[in-house]
């Protein structure tokens, strides 16, 4: 009964919906203020609707109600409850839901705290916002319902692939898909500026924090899964340039250029359709990531759906979408004036620069990943395009970015002066080539171009150190003056130079990881051990353990360096009678410089256990980067100019401050 | 400089990095894509020794052999035709005989593929779409589903 009360409530939401989509679009044509007046309560109900319908999946999920076949194909009933509730997700129909959820809370967000949005440009914004709710929820209704019952019902359910039985997997798709759909945001705004023919600052403030959310909620999704890889599948890599994970890093890519150009949409009133453009763009990226996942044309972990047809559906829907709002550009972007001219160079011109070069690592990556998927569809031969591809590609386009973005905020709006700017880094300057000689002195294997990558990395995050130091006035003022200015500085302003300090430690991880990782693949009898990298790992036992919902074979492996005891580590391999699959578990230790990270697998049939082990140097720096990134995103999101119930104070400033 | 000036900096400078990217991309596509063969593209195409592709289809039953300490032996098969596998290392968690396999590495002069990763299907109900491919074209993908036990 409860399950047929959640189908009703989808179809409701979808009705909802479609009264969002029409009635407010023409109700702003007309300036009809009663029928704009819709668009806020169908929001909210939209949400609660949809939120009705998710909950009742997750209490299927939490009772093991197999009468749902959902229930039934994905859970069980000896599964821990966090996995029981992730398994809502971990599925295409629950994903499906949830992606809609988040949809609808984007809108209900709008209609709760969009006071100081013009009428106009609200209603806009949430028809716009709606039609993609009838898109998605009409794909729910008609190509994957979860509702679907299944009579009998049977005792057991068939439990859910173990690889996603996870903690770190368990939350990486909701904030993924906050971040996916959350460019929905922008691009429902952009959309609704292009209908309104008109761009102002107002817009481009409004378009920044819901840019900056979607952005924040990606990057921590994106640093999710990569731990997760890196952790679960036992290879110790912590990027495959996986057509999945690209379909998440291209929106990251064209959001990050989008929150760049959207400053200076704002504080310029310059780039304004080049901006709408990136808003289309990153959400038409967000909807091709959720048809190459949604579709099963790949092969991954990610790929539940198996039926064509729904693939086909997905991509109507994404060509609808693009192509719609791409004609709607061309046919009304010409409309856009654009203001605050700037010289080539100046701050504008850094950010254009940043904005060219992301666009250009957007496109490889978009080549790389689907040029193999549109060689087979046409009939070609099948091809797999892998990491040295990406490498070839993404690595020179990004490197020029990564050494300018130091020297953007230094550059003064309008018109500047490379000279001085330059004149300000020298401290940067000078700690990178300081970080270069350590690294030579210190580190003896490797590649030496390891020392330039690192002294790249201490340019970024001394270069962050610096333009704060710069702001505060560390090294002029007493500094007592420089805590009060730091503590009076912008929330953004922090927020940029965490991010892009961030951005630096994510650099060096990289780096790390790429010239000095040590591999040892052995195999080891009990009592046995082998060194590496200094270590030495004597695999003393190996037994069983009993789980929740598996049995583990554990080798107890001691470690030590130098004749210095480090304790032990416990690698596992599970094994899910359920489902009749393995997992393994790494075990890792980490000194916050690097990573021991041991895999174990079975018995060789002579007594000895696989035993794979990896001295990943600088892997902690990878998250640890992406965490102080997505940091710097929340710190900026509690600017004084984007806070709720803050508008008129943002308006004066504006008026009295129009080039920060 | 002119406002024509700007733009046309602008416009140069836009175009130049876009031919870049094009450039890295198509020097990068000529070297670096890895082609998908079954067991019966490999003997059929005569693949040159030494080229790196990905070999797909499914493991042999009762051919899967540890030849060394972390060295394991096994034969991938599209049923009409088998190529013998060595891979050093672990296994993917879902690696099985009777299954669905990609193999990744180049084939020796001897006819041995030396796979330096192997991939297999992610769960029970899934088969690589390479592979159920491969088997199609070798007609004999009703013979794999009945091959299950």
């Amino acid at each position: 009964m409860i399950d047929e009360l959640g189908h009703f409530a989808l179809v409701l939401a979808f009705g909802v919906s479609l009264v969002q989509m029409i009635v407010p679009m023409i109700g702003a044509h007309r300036r009809d203020a009663g029928l704009m007046a819709v668009a806020r309560p169908a929001a909210i109900a939209q949400l609660a609707l949809i939120a009705t319908a998710f909950a009742v999946l997750v209490y299927a999920f939490v009772t093991s109600d197999f009468s749902l076949v959902l229930v039934a194909e994905n859970s069980h009933t000896t599964k821990p409850l966090i996995y029981k509730i992730a398994g809502v997700w971990g599925n295409h129909e629950g994903s499906m839901v949830l992606w809609v959820l988040i949809l609808s809370l984007y809108g209900a967000l709008v209609a709760l705290f969009g006071d100081n949005l013009p009428d106009g440009l609200r209603a806009r914004v949430l028809a716009v916002q709606a039609s993609i709710a009838v898109a998605f929820l009409a794909f729910i209704l008609f190509t994957s319902n979860p509702f679907l019952r299944l009579d009998p019902a049977p005792f057991e359910g068939k439990g859910l692939n173990p690889l996603l039985q996870d903690p770190g997997l368990a939350f990486h798709p909701p904030f993924l898909y906050a971040g996916y759909v959350g460019l929905s945001m922008a691009f429902s705004f952009a959309i609704a500026a292009l209908l309104e023919g008109r761009v102002d600052a107002g817009w481009a403030r409004w378009v920044r924090p819901w840019t900056l959310l979607a952005w924040l909620a990606l990057t921590i999704g994106i640093a999710m899964g990569s731990w997760w890889s890196y952790y679960t599948l036992g290879w110790g890599g912590y990027w495959f340039w996986d057509p999945v994970e690209n379909a998440s890093l291209m929106p990251w890519i064209v959001a990050t250029a989008l929150l760049h150009s959207a400053i200076v949409a704002e504080k310029r009133g310059a780039l304004k359709s080049w901006t709408i453009l990136l808003a289309i763009f990153a959400f038409s990226l967000s909807l091709v990531g959720t048809f190459l996942v949604r579709s099963g044309v790949l092969n991954s972990v990610h790929a539940f759906a198996n039926d064509p047809s729904r693939g086909l559906v997905i991509l109507c829907i994404v060509f609808f979408f693009v192509g719609g709002a791409l004609a709607l550009y061309g046919w009304r972007a010409p409309l856009l004036k654009a203001e605050g001219l700037f010289a080539p160079i100046s701050r504008e011109g850094a950010l254009v620069l940043n904005n060219l070069l992301l666009s250009a690592a957007a496109f490889a990556v978009f080549i790389g990943t689907l040029y193999p998927l549109f060689l087979d569809a046409v009939g070609g031969p099948k091809i797999t395009v892998g990491p040295p591809f990406f490498n070839l590609t993404f690595g020179p386009i990004m490197l020029p970015l990564l050494c300018l973005v130091p020297l953007g905020p230094f550059l003064a709006w309008k018109r500047a002066d490379l000279f001085p700017a330059l004149q300000r880094l020298y401290g940067a300057a000078a700690a990178a080539i300081v970080a270069a000689l350590i690294v030579l002195a210190v580190k003896t294997h490797g590649p030496w171009l390891a020392a330039l990558g690192m002294a790249l990395a201490m340019w970024l995050v001394a270069g962050a150190f610096v333009e704060l130091a710069t702001r505060i006035g560390l090294f002029t003022n007493p500094v007592a003056v420089s805590l009060r200015r730091a503590a009076r500085l912008p929330r953004a302003q922090w927020g940029m130079v965490l991010a892009h300090g961030g951005l630096g430690i994510v650099v060096a991880g990289i780096v790390g990881m790429t010239a000095w990782r040590q591999e040892l693949v052995t195999a080891l009898k009990p009592g046995e051990s082998a060194e590496l990298a200094g270590y030495t790992l004597t695999l003393e036992k190996v037994g069983m353990r009993e789980g929740p919902n598996y049995e583990a074979l554990v080798g107890v492996v001691h470690v030590s360096r130098d004749g210095r005891d480090l304790g032990y580590m416990l690698p596992e391999k599970r094994n899910f009678p359920v489902e009749r699959q393995e997992k393994t578990e790494a075990a890792i230790r980490t000194n916050g410089v690097s990573d021991l990270y041991i895999v174990i697998g079975e018995d060789n049939g002579q007594g000895a256990f696989t035993i794979r082990a990896y001295e990943n140097s600088f892997a902690p720096w990878i998250w640890a980067g992406a965490i102080i990134m997505a940091f710097g995103g929340i710190v900026s999101l509690t600017d004084r100019r984007y806070r709720v119930g803050a508008p008129v104070r943002a308006r004066a400033r504006l008026a009295s401050a129009p080039a920060e | 400089m002119t406002r024509k000036q700007r733009r046309a900096t602008f416009i140069a400078l836009g175009l130049g990095i876009l031919a870049v990217a094009v450039g890295l991309v198509l020097n990068a596509m000529r070297d670096n894509i890895v082609f998908f063969y079954s067991p019966s593209d490999v003997v059929e195409k005569s693949i040159a020794p030494g080229t790196r592709f990905r070999l797909g289809g499914m493991v042999e039953k009762g051919s899967l052999r540890h030849t060394g300490p972390a060295t394991i032996a096994f034969e991938v098969t599209d049923f009409s035709k088998r190529i013998p596998v060595t891979y050093t290392g672990l296994l993917p968690d879902l690696f099985r005989e009777g299954q669905g396999v990609v193999a990744e590495g180049r084939l020796g002069a001897d006819g041995n593929f030396t796979a330096d990763t192997v991939l297999a299907k992610h769960d029970e109900k899934y088969m690589p779409p390479e592979v159920a491919a491969a088997l199609k074209k070798s007609g004999r993908w009703k013979e794999g589903e009945e091959a299950k036990p």
